[in-house]
């Protein structure tokens, strides 16, 4: 077994798990990001981390250098779907195309059965094929960032915390002595440095613009620094509340007019979602059936019907940020995840 | 308790460019130093002057080997301290600017880099291309304090032909001095001849057998130079610090050696070298020598494996105890395309499917035939996808 050593404690607990299965392991700590960062899971210092871990299991550690593919496939694609206004997810496609596509074959060309992660979701497999189910503790899960994984990813990968609660692995790592038991969780935009944050990020990369703030019926009430950085259903920082007193949204975030559109809340309701090119875990479920369906990476997942593309709420719900993933799970065994999409349009 | 992953005395091991293993005799000659003989050499009393006689022994064993004065030798901790002492301590002594070729070790390259320098072009066999230095310190004539080229290329070894490069300063920049990283090369060159062109030198004790740690700079006299360390004054003032004496005793011992068995241990690695080439272009196939075999030290053997990524060829060699390395590992441990092999012009996605195997006095033809048979098993496995 290969596994995906970030230098956290999720995966050095994954790693742990795996030995004590019985299992052949090396470690891999992936290099993904070789400009500054302070946050991320590239650091020397965690590389560090993650070989002191392997050291200490007594495993073999490798570095592997996925800078370019990183750049190509997470960061040039998130820097260009800000400037299109869109609200991107960086880890779905780092998942998609790192971890478990180069990182994956990488690991299956070096003659590994399987690689593993320190991901807090689950792969179970079942005589219809490979599940991708939630984690066990619903505060940590993780399927929401996995649900591009298809039949041939799960079927060589293994998710060894899905079965724990962070506390439990926490646990486990303070019970064999492991460094990295109580490192903070990773937050926010690996790639990314705490101290400049996103703006000056995309500030650096791409042109960011000052816009004007409107109401439904075209008023200015106010002005945003950056209408690259609004997503749609964003309450603070943009500019003055209206008269009415009551709280406004971004409802429309429109990058190429410099305009943001503004509303109350019941503005922001929508009875469906536009989906682009989705993925599934198995096979897409049929046109018209029920669907849970999760549009940001902790929130809830809410009763829908799909259909050709698009969910169709059962009751209206807030608009779901183009670019963000709306990840859909099946309503009679809630933990099982089907796949999902990018959404596509306002609204 | 560490848990070692391999057993090191089981190992192929083919990255003596890298480091080498301690010679026994330097580890002799080292261990009173970390015992019974324990003194600070810039002490008064009899404990202190038992240390300092070892190293001003030490001290004219290295400057007997490198052609220069005992007074010339300045101990340091290594040959990265010893690059950065030769390129900032003369830019801080006179103004004037540092130039260097783009394929230098990263110890010169970046200091240069650090004090505003020059960076020039490198030629296709890695070593500096006369024209374009000529035109870099035409180009800033008059302001040039320090030009450094190394005596062999580290990664690819190729070797610079250091006296028409101290031609060129002579004709373009008279007034600039010509330092040379020698830490790979020491152990293979007679540096008395070809480093004489230089008034600065920098060496490694552990590319030639000696412990990690310690080095020299040669500082011929009469070169502008200020100290980057400050402190105690040792070493005439231009490094402060208390002697590694050990190390010093560990690093004269192994010059000693390596020069007496210079000639012999050149002519068997390099047999050693071309018979792991030939097997490689035999048993892998698809591989090409990245500079040619007699421009380059005779240890070097850096080649470039056609589909296969150096980074997952080193992890299989690694899996049957194979030890070799491809391009410059950065501070975590990743394999980046190397900018030695950028600076010559090779192409990034070609420059990461590089592997460095470099031979040492220890390597034998067992080895050698190992690591052929295992790069062999290894470019099977990683083409066959």
């Amino acid at each position: 077994m290969l596994v995906g050593m970030s230098g956290g404690v999720d995966s050095s607990v994954a790693a742990a798990l795996l030995i004590e299965q019985g299992h052949e392991v090396v470690g891999a700590t992936l290099k993904l990001w070789g400009g500054a960062s302070d946050s991320g899971c590239c650091s020397v210092a965690d590389v560090e981390d993650a070989r002191r871990v392997a050291q200490q299991l007594g495993v073999a550690h490798h570095v592997f250098s996925f800078t370019d593919d990183f750049d190509e496939h997470v960061v040039a694609p998130y820097v260009a779907a800000h400037a299109a206004g869109r609200t991107p997810n960086p880890c779905i496609d780092c998942n998609r195309h790192l971890k478990f596509d180069r990182f994956l074959r990488r690991g299956l060309l070096l003659g590994f059965d399987a690689v593993a992660t320190g991901h807090h979701a689950r792969v179970a497999a079942t005589p219809a094929g490979w599940q991708l189910r939630r984690g066990a503790d619903p505060a940590k899960d993780q399927s929401y960032v996995l649900h591009v994984l298809g039949q041939s990813q799960l079927a060589r990968t293994l998710l060894p915390v899905g079965d724990l609660t962070k506390d439990e692995v926490r646990g486990r790592a303070v019970a064999l002595g492991l460094r990295t038991a109580t490192k903070p969780d990773s937050q926010d935009v690996c790639f990314i440095a705490a101290s400049g944050g996103r703006n000056a990020f995309l500030a650096a990369r791409t042109g960011l613009h000052a816009a004007e703030v409107v109401d439904r019926t075209g008023a200015p009430v106010g002005r945003v620094d950056a209408v690259e950085l609004v997503t749609v259903g964003q309450r603070r920082g943009l500019g003055a509340a209206g008269g009415t007193g009551r709280p406004r949204y971004a409802i429309e975030v429109d990058v190429p007019g410099r305009r943001v559109v503004v509303g109350g809340s019941d503005d922001l309701l929508r009875p469906a979602v536009d989906l682009g090119p989705p993925s599934w875990v198995g096979g897409a479920p049929i046109d018209g059936a029920d669907v849970l369906a999760q549009a940001s990476a902790h929130g809830p997942a809410r009763p829908g019907a799909w259909m050709n593309g698009r969910v169709l709420w059962r009751q209206p719900q807030r608009a779901v940020a183009p670019g963000q993933a709306v990840v859909l799970y099946d309503p009679t065994d809630p933990d099982r995840c089907l796949g999902g999409a990018e959404c596509t349009l306002f609204g | 308790m560490a848990v070692l992953d391999h057993d090191p005395c089981g190992s192929v091991y083919l990255d003596n460019a890298a480091t080498t293993p301690l010679r026994a005799e330097a580890l002799a000659a080292m261990m009173p130093f970390l015992t019974d003989r324990f003194g600070n050499p810039s002490g008064g009393h009899r404990v202190a002057r038992a240390a300092r006689l070892a190293v001003d022994e030490a001290r004219d064993d290295v400057a007997d080997v490198l052609g220069c004065q005992p007074g010339e030798v300045v101990f340091t901790a290594g040959g990265t301290e010893a690059d950065n002492l030769a390129i900032l301590g003369v830019v801080a002594a006179t103004g004037g600017k540092a130039v260097c070729p783009a394929a230098e070790h990263h110890a010169v390259l970046h200091s240069v880099q650090a004090v505003g320098g020059r960076v020039v072009g490198a030629g296709a066999d890695g070593a500096v291309d006369l024209d374009q230095l000529a035109g870099a310190l035409d180009d800033l004539t008059g302001t040039v304090a320090i030009v450094s080229t190394m005596a062999a290329n580290n990664e690819v070894g190729t070797m610079t032909p250091l006296a028409e490069v101290a031609a060129v300063v002579a004709d373009r920049a008279p007034g600039a001095v010509l330092h040379t990283d020698a830490v790979q090369a020491a152990g293979w060159c007679d540096l008395r001849r070809l480093a004489a062109p230089a008034a600065l030198i920098s060496v490694a004790a552990h590319k030639l057998g000696g412990p990690k740690g310690v080095g020299c700079l040669v500082v011929r006299d009469g070169t502008p130079l200020r100290p980057v360390l400050h402190g105690g004054g040792q070493e005439r003032d231009r490094r402060s610090g208390t002697h590694n004496v050990a190390g010093i005793v560990g690093f004269a011992t192994a010059l000693r050696l390596a020069a007496e068995e210079r000639d012999e241990a050149g002519a068997r690695v390099r047999a050693l070298r071309a018979r792991l080439c030939d097997r490689l272009m035999v048993q892998v196939g698809g591989v090409v020598a990245s500079v040619p075999l007699e421009r380059a030290l005779p240890g070097h053997l850096h080649v470039r494996v056609t589909e296969c990524e150096g980074e997952a060829m080193l992890v299989l060699l690694d899996d049957v105890g194979v030890c070799a390395s491809a391009g410059s590992a950065c501070a975590s441990g990743a394999v980046e395309p190397s900018h030695v092999l950028l600076a010559m012009g090779v192409p990034k996605a070609e420059a990461l499917t590089s592997l460095r195997l470099s031979l040492g006095r220890t390597t034998s033809q067992a080895d050698v035939d190992a690591a052929a048979a295992a790069a062999a098993a290894a470019a099977s496995r990683l083409r066959a996808r």
